[in-house]
């Protein structure tokens, strides 16, 4: 075991899509840039999203998870990051110290700025607590999706899904298409979770039965999965009497949310924000510790890549200014607080500077809404909107706002 | 008078269509509304007279750092030709290394459509391949 220190301007922790470009604008700004991932490959979990739908945003048109990946990729090379795989970050103290771990060797790192881009984890049946045995063939969607499409392993035979985000959506079609039979999706929610378009071509197609507002009450097996217990809920959230059926099955997947993985950050003594799960931080993503940035599913979850990688590409930028030593990226400048208001589930970023620059913000509404404008008011002043035809809980929001006076904080609100 | 209301895939935006025709959809005898963009037009009448899909699966690699790697066909094909080309692809064995866009298949399921590889594997390092 050998040890070393090193340091760099800027350590980004993650090589998915946020942290990729992260390291890429970084790169940009001139800055010396280490992107560091445990896993043996980068593109993180976009090289399982086999399905296609990415990058029309981003390139303008429509690639799988792993062909945007190896874009990213290609233009962090060339950007001149250094790509290091295999090696865990152990350690990241508020001075920006990495203590990394790859086989056979520990190395502390300097870093001038810090950008956070680990991602998310899934929520799993032990947070959801679903009653019942404990036998196998239940799953989270993403590792139901990594088994399917990295290692070649069938998971089951009759499946049923419960939660309706995309993941688990994207699955439904693909076991199908692995000859598996997927009994129904089970979304608790009088609504689906995933996007509208996952709704048409992942269930419809395979006339794959949604059941809106049940859930799965008990699960059944001693060795396997054998059936599962479906029940309907009411608006508050209870069981409706005598509406419980069984579904036969073998496995079960979940796809039932995501959560942004923050150990490190925690560590390092990064503020949370209850409802996203991911750091508070201010409109160039730096969060309550100096020279520490959070962007992509770490910060908030994100429903397209494309969105990811571009604040990862904003906060990169900003990191790199930091570490070239502007430090006009957040303390001492007079900052207001931006707070989620009516029909807002949340805002990102949690505060921002008073100053003649735009800054956009990212947000989800919190229940499925028609012809809705999203208005964001400092002090009573308008200071940034947005109208759509309809407003959905899975798809994030971007509104452009401008505060140049100090005009009090901004509350964002639907009406 | 037919009507539908039918959902668009082609971005993530996902807009709801409302679709009214008399006799046949064509693209000139077909109202469309709710479209964000003029692709609508052209999703909506496709879909009525011949869905379009992409397909998007894994096929084996011999001697690569992985034992599958991802393709997909280079454009939609006719969502009734899908199975024909997953079953086409069952037999494909591919040897590493293979880089994104490599042909794994032509003229897949009768489509005319070539299935390309959409993820790089390199060759496992002091394995031998044929």
């Amino acid at each position: 075991m050998t040890e070393s220190i090193r340091t760099v301007d800027v350590a980004v922790i993650g090589g998915g899509p946020a942290g990729l470009a992260a390291a890429e604008a970084a790169a940009g700004e001139g800055a010396d840039v280490l992107l560091i991932d445990r896993n043996p490959q980068l593109g993180g979990i976009l090289n399982q999203c086999i399905h296609d739908g990415f990058g029309l945003h981003a390139f303008g048109e429509i690639l799988t998870g792993p062909e945007f990946a190896d874009r990213y990729m290609q233009r962090a090379r060339e950007a001149g990051v250094q790509l290091q795989t295999q090696t865990l970050v152990a350690r990241l103290t508020p001075e920006r110290h990495l203590v990394c771990s790859r086989p056979g060797e520990r190395e502390t790192l300097r870093a001038g700025a810090t950008v956070l881009a680990m991602g998310c984890r899934e929520r799993t049946r032990g947070m959801i607590r679903i009653p019942g045995t404990r036998p196998a063939g239940v799953y989270t969607a993403g590792t139901a999706q990594y088994l399917t499409n990295m290692a070649n392993v069938r998971i089951g035979r009759r499946v049923v899904i419960l939660g309706s985000g995309d993941i688990g959506l994207i699955m439904a079609r693909r076991l199908t298409w692995e000859g598996a039979e997927v009994v129904a999706v089970v979304e608790k929610l009088p609504y689906p979770s995933g996007l509208p378009r996952n709704i048409n071509q992942c269930l419809l197609d395979y006339d794959i039965p949604l059941y809106l507002s049940h859930s799965v009450t008990c699960i059944h097996g001693k060795d396997r999965v054998e059936r599962v217990t479906v029940a309907r809920f009411d608006e508050t959230g209870c069981v409706v009497p005598g509406s419980e059926f069984d579904l036969s099955c073998d496995t079960l997947l979940l796809s039932v949310g995501l959560i942004p993985e923050n150990e490190l950050s925690r560590q390092a003594g990064v503020a949370l924000d209850r409802t996203t799960g991911g750091a508070e931080v201010q409109d160039a993503y730096m969060t309550n510790v100096p020279g520490v940035f959070s962007c992509g599913n770490v910060l908030h979850i994100h429903d397209l890549a494309d969105w990811a990688a571009e604040e990862g590409g904003r906060a990169g930028v900003a990191a790199a200014r930091y570490a070239g030593g502007d430090r006009g990226t957040g303390n001492g400048e007079r900052t207001v607080a931006i707070e989620p208001g009516e029909g807002v589930r949340y805002v990102v970023p949690q505060r921002m500077r008073v100053s003649e620059s735009a800054v956009l913000l990212s947000l989800r509404v919190t229940a499925p809404r028609g012809a809705t404008t999203i208005r964001a008011a400092a002090g009573g002043v308008t200071v940034g909107e947005l109208r759509l035809r309809k407003a959905h809980p899975a798809t994030m929001e971007q509104l452009e706002v401008r505060v140049r006076d100090a005009d009090g904080d901004v509350e964002v609100t639907c009406t | 008078m037919n009507e539908r209301t039918m959902t668009c895939i082609l971005c993530p935006n996902g807009c709801e269509l409302h679709v009214a025709w008399e006799d046949e959809p064509t693209k000139d005898a077909i109202s469309v509304d709710g479209n964000l963009c003029p692709k609508g037009l052209v999703y909506a009448v496709d879909e009525l007279t011949h869905p379009m899909r992409t397909l998007t699966t894994s096929v084996l690699v011999r001697g690569g750092v992985q034992r599958l790697t991802s393709v997909k066909t280079a454009s939609a094909v006719p969502r009734d030709a899908l199975s024909a080309v997953r079953a086409a692809l069952r037999s494909v064995v591919l040897c590493a290394p293979v880089a994104i866009g490599d042909v794994v298949l032509t003229n897949a399921g009768g489509t005319a459509v070539d299935v390309v590889v959409t993820r790089a594997v390199p060759k496992k390092p002091g394995e031998a391949t044929s």
